[in-house]
């Protein structure tokens, strides 16, 4: 081997863009579409024809599909992963906005935004479970890995309203900063932190005890005005070493230490930054950025964006195949 | 003559040139406090903090910093060259030109000695800016701070021979304010040096036009890419062709018989 190919390889295998066998599947919200990402390449290598207003995604426990929340067509989506192909389709109620898939049964939960409500689906029989009324325009959506707790906020109501997955009944209900957005569990079940994109904070719920906010975390983005910055879509690492939280109009995602929950940096990405997801390893992080039309690639351990990738219009929601 | 003759030629001028710059220390800190006032203060005044839109060779959204660094790379050179020919006007009105040009080598050997002492001069300050940057945050891929060196040195003769040849025009130290005004400014504020052409094209389709002609834009354009690992083909061929039109142009104008040193009588 020469030197020259010595020195491309050892650049390579340096490089946060080395080759990484993932899929990543970004909903675009007014193409009806779903981009596929090759993550070896960062290039889009299929676009998938859904129904109208795509947004939240999750896959099935088994990981053989993908669902995916058509809001317009008040339907759940179900992509074959194989195929790539939607294979079926489940009504889910109106306006479904985020969805999340029990670890456990083969259920998926749909907040109804116009109704009121959360939509319990069984995919397998292809029913409709129950409805847990929760406040006024429920939005985000979720659910603990062992499967116990569900929340749910209320943007209008402004709570997140914790519900007890084996009663199926809201049981806590929570004030939070104002329109809450996302839910994210840490890998321990033992805190959910909740974001509130008008109020611009991440409140951090203690689930192991007293369900209720034990801090709030406030951004502040040098030089950029504060109404611009909107905390949305959240995604914490299993290590519980950060979390990131997508803030809007501001074009920055927030990098948290998940201990301390200081805001360790703010890394530049496209326009109206909304959700995030990170990959299997989590050496990377997607964002979806809906007015650029565009996902950025963060390197986690980089601290920094390494590439935008354009896709459809309006990305909303992005998900990594495990 | 041999080649050790015209080595030892090449080692005087760069020498000479060297050992002033390192004599006048004011100089030195002077030509780095541009470019980082622009840096520091101007970049975050303009710092347009939600971010440049993606354009070529970033692979992301950049900050205004992070724009800007390239362009004044290209100006450190920009004012170095014009430096340089502060100083050939200064050495003809000193005398000591007439020292180097009486050397019994090829007056176009002497021009290009001359020079490469000046890109070698902005090389030094270039890479002391860029370490600062660095250190401020702005970091381009490693390998593109080798990449560079080339596109720095054609850079470096561009505005060298640019200056060279507008030495021969003025008569007097005095008259050396005219080049800045009609000079340095245009060519720096008429090129993509602090905004991208998309952006200057916004503004007016004229201005854009201009600036997509100046020579300068292309310069830091190859400079910009090559930090970030590319070529920029089109870029690089305008700014060699320009380095050797200027270049000729330079030589032409010191040559005793024919250039504008021959109108002003006897090569001084």
């Amino acid at each position: 081997m020469s030197v020259v190919q010595g020195c491309v390889l050892v650049a390579l295998w340096l490089s946060p863009l080395a080759a990484q066998a993932e899929r990543v599947f970004v909903s675009n919200e007014k193409d009806n579409t779903v981009s596929v990402i090759d993550g070896a390449t960062l290039e889009v290598v299929e676009t998938i024809k859904v129904g109208r207003r795509p947004r939240a995604m999750a896959f099935s426990s088994d990981g053989s599909e993908l669902f995916v929340a058509v809001g317009d067509d008040e339907a759940i989506d179900m992509i074959d992963l194989e195929t790539l192909k939607v294979v079926r389709s489940q009504s889910s109620g109106e306006d479904p906005e985020v969805i999340r898939v029990d670890p456990h049964r083969p259920y998926v939960y749909v907040s109804n935004e116009d109704d009121n409500i959360v939509s319990v689906l069984d995919y397998e029989e292809r029913t409709r479970v129950t409805e847990i009324p929760v406040g006024i325009e429920p939005e985000g959506l979720g659910i603990s890995p062992d499967g116990k707790w569900l929340i749910a906020t209320s943007e209008t109501s402004n709570m997140a309203h914790i519900i007890d997955l084996n009663e199926m009944e809201a049981v806590y209900h929570r004030l939070m900063g104002a329109r809450p957005r996302h839910v994210e569990f840490n890998q321990e079940g033992n805190e959910a932190w909740v974001s509130a994109e008008i109020g611009a904070t991440v409140s951090i719920i203690d689930m192991q005890d007293t369900f209720d906010v034990k801090h709030t975390i406030r951004f502040d983005v040098p030089g950029v005005p504060r109404e611009t910055v909107q905390a949305v879509g959240v995604a914490l690492t299993s290590d519980g070493r950060y979390g990131f939280v997508a803030l809007g109009p501001s074009n920055r995602v927030a990098m948290i230490d998940q201990q301390t929950y200081e805001v360790l940096d703010y890394i530049l990405v496209g326009q109206r930054v909304w959700h995030l997801a990170l990959n299997a390893d989590e050496s990377r992080l997607y964002t979806t950025n809906g007015v650029s039309g565009d996902v950025t690639v963060i390197d986690v351990d980089g601290f920094e964006a390494i590439r935008s990738i354009p896709v459809g219009r309006f990305p909303w929601g992005v998900i990594v195949e495990p | 003559m041999s080649l050790v003759a015209y080595a030892h030629c090449l080692r005087g001028v760069v020498g000479r040139e060297l050992l002033r710059f390192v004599h006048q220390r004011s100089r030195f800190v002077a030509a780095l406090v541009r470019p980082l006032v622009w840096l520091f203060v101007f970049a975050a005044g303009f710092r347009m903090a939600l971010g440049v839109a993606m354009t070529e060779p970033y692979q992301t959204y950049i900050l205004y910093e992070v724009y800007i660094v390239p362009g004044l790379v290209g100006m450190i050179q920009l004012f170095n060259g014009m430096q340089s020919s502060l100083s050939m006007v200064y050495d003809r009105e000193m005398g000591s030109m007439r020292v180097l040009l009486v050397s019994p080598f090829p007056r176009w050997y002497l021009l290009i000695c001359k020079l490469l002492a000046g890109t070698m001069v902005a090389i030094v300050q270039v890479y002391v800016f860029l370490a600062i940057a660095y250190l401020y945050g702005v970091q381009a891929p490693l390998m593109g701070y080798v990449l560079i060196l080339p596109a720095l040195i054609v850079t470096g003769f561009m505005v060298g021979a640019l200056g060279m040849l507008l030495s021969s025009f003025v008569r007097q130290l005095e008259n050396f304010a005219g080049i800045m005004n009609f000079v340095i400014f245009p060519m720096f504020f008429l090129s993509s040096a602090l905004y991208p052409l998309w952006r200057i094209r916004e503004g007016s389709y004229l201005v854009y036009q201009v600036a997509a002609l100046n020579p300068f834009t292309h310069a830091v354009e190859m400079i910009r890419f090559t930090m970030y690992e590319q070529l920029n083909v089109s870029a690089t061929l305008v700014a060699l062709a320009t380095t050797a039109v200027l270049l000729g142009l330079a030589i032409l104008a010191y040559n005793p018989a024919r250039g504008m040193a021959a109108r002003k009588g006897g090569g001084e």
